[in-house]
């Protein structure tokens, strides 16, 4: 019995589980839709303005549809108390979160997959600079959304307004991830400038807060 | 074998325990009885580690962390502790996977002595409350724990299904398991049971192993 195998194991339940209620993606995806079309009808950007406001419209968008699948994510579990179940296993804690952590990251990739092409068709975005440079600036910043997210979930499951809790507890933490993820997104979408000090933030942050979810979580998990 | 030693548990200013000592011999059935917040379910669940104690000691087969003795724990919850929107097998295979169990046919013999049939591809949420109840203890005897902790395990399951569920019990005590057993229902295991428990107000008042005796209360 590995941290991996374990991880392995509750990923494929998870991801069985969301195939079969769909419950995260369509409320992310409504809700990130909703953004996509409530911002285009707001604005009217010609496009050099669609490329300096893309960056922060794009990720302000996956933060908040990001929240929905993040409540979803241990809200399964507190159902008909299953949590317990695994807490009086041998099971490691931390594989509990890698699985979580990594079900989200795919979750909310897929809603990235599918919005971006939106995005691009209703601000008429076309890329100045190197647009190659967005799936590295994708992956670092939705890893840096969803690693902090499952750990504030799980924090704030227990609290009685939990759908409150969790933005007002991942935001402000996420504030250095965000600022990275506009602005590397704004000068690949601009080509002005170098992405490459906004690529060492987001991994640093990544690094950082992964390590610092792990050594803590297992404490979250067993709180009463 | 369980040895508890001045086990005081508060919830705040609440004090669902206080000052429980107690030992549970192995291969004994004890059927824990008391009112409504008496404590039984928490006297449950801090022996199976999902409540900390404010003071006292829980020993479980010599091990003081009962963290280093959860795989000889099976805990059966009022809640089913199971996916809804999996299959009994589905649920099983996972949480043998937690245990470090290859399911080489384990999770199907499980699920058949529980009495159910593990090609039942519905999911879990659409069993009947009975149903639940018997796959929710299968699942608590997957690792084949020396311990069973089994709340409530007969509440919403038909007469002729308890009945069943009873003798299945008696067999796992006879094979040297200590049992747990919290129910409204002791007449069930009047003719089973080893010690019926008392609680009260967080104490245990009382143990014998005549249930009459504790009528009068």
């Amino acid at each position: 019995m590995t941290l991996s195998t374990i991880t392995r194991a509750t990923l494929m339940k998870d991801l069985r589980l969301e195939w079969r209620s769909k419950d995260a993606i369509n409320a992310m995806l409504f809700f990130a839709l909703l953004v996509v079309v409530v911002f285009s009808f707001s604005f009217d950007p010609n496009a050099e303005e669609s490329r300096q406001i893309a960056g922060g419209l794009v990720w302000v968008a996956f933060l908040f549809a990001a929240v929905v699948a993040l409540n979803q994510t241990w809200a399964r579990e507190l159902r008909n108390q299953v949590l317990d179940a695994y807490r009086v296993s041998p099971a490691p804690a931390n594989s509990l979160f890698l699985a979580k952590a990594i079900g989200n990251f795919v979750f909310v990739g897929v809603l990235e997959a599918l919005m971006t092409p939106l995005f691009i068709v209703f601000y008429q975005l076309r890329a100045v600079g190197p647009v190659w440079q967005l799936v590295p600036v994708a992956v670092l910043g939705t890893w840096a959304l969803v690693v902090n997210g499952t750990f504030f979930a799980a924090v704030s499951i227990r609290t009685r307004s939990r759908e409150i809790m969790l933005p007002l507890l991942l935001f402000p933490i996420s504030i250095p991830a965000i600022i990275a993820m506009v602005n590397a997104t704004t000068a690949i979408l601009t080509g002005e400038l170098s992405i490459r000090v906004w690529i060492v933030l987001l991994a640093t942050y990544d690094v950082v807060f992964t390590i610092a979810c792990l050594l803590f979580f297992e404490m979250v998990l067993h709180a009463e | 074998m369980i040895r508890i030693a001045g086990l005081i548990k508060q919830f705040g200013p609440f004090a669902a325990l206080r000052g429980i000592t107690a030992e549970f011999a192995a291969g004994s059935l004890y059927v824990i009885l008391g009112d409504n917040g008496a404590g039984k379910t928490t006297l449950l669940r801090s022996i199976a580690g999902l409540a900390r104690p404010t003071r006292g000691s829980i020993s479980i087969l010599g091990n003081s962390e009962v963290r280093d003795a959860c795989r000889d724990i099976g805990y059966m919850a009022h809640p089913s502790l199971l996916y809804d929107e999996m299959s009994g097998m589905e649920n099983l295979r996972y949480f043998a996977g937690l245990y470090g169990i290859s399911d080489d046919g384990r999770s199907e013999n499980v699920i058949r002595g529980v009495d159910l049939d593990p090609a039942l591809t519905r999911p879990v949420g659409q069993y009947s409350q009975g149903m639940r109840q018997r796959m929710s203890l299968a699942r608590a005897l997957l690792h084949d724990p020396k311990i069973l902790l089994l709340d409530e395990p007969f509440s919403n399951v038909d007469y002729r299904s308890a009945l069943e569920m009873v003798k299945l019990i008696a067999q796992l005590r006879d094979s040297d398991k200590t049992i747990l057993l919290v129910t409204h229902q002791a007449t069930l295991l009047e003719d089973v049971a080893d010690e019926f428990v008392w609680m009260e107000a967080g104490q245990i008042v009382s143990r014998t192993r005549e249930l009459k005796l504790l009528e009068t209360r």
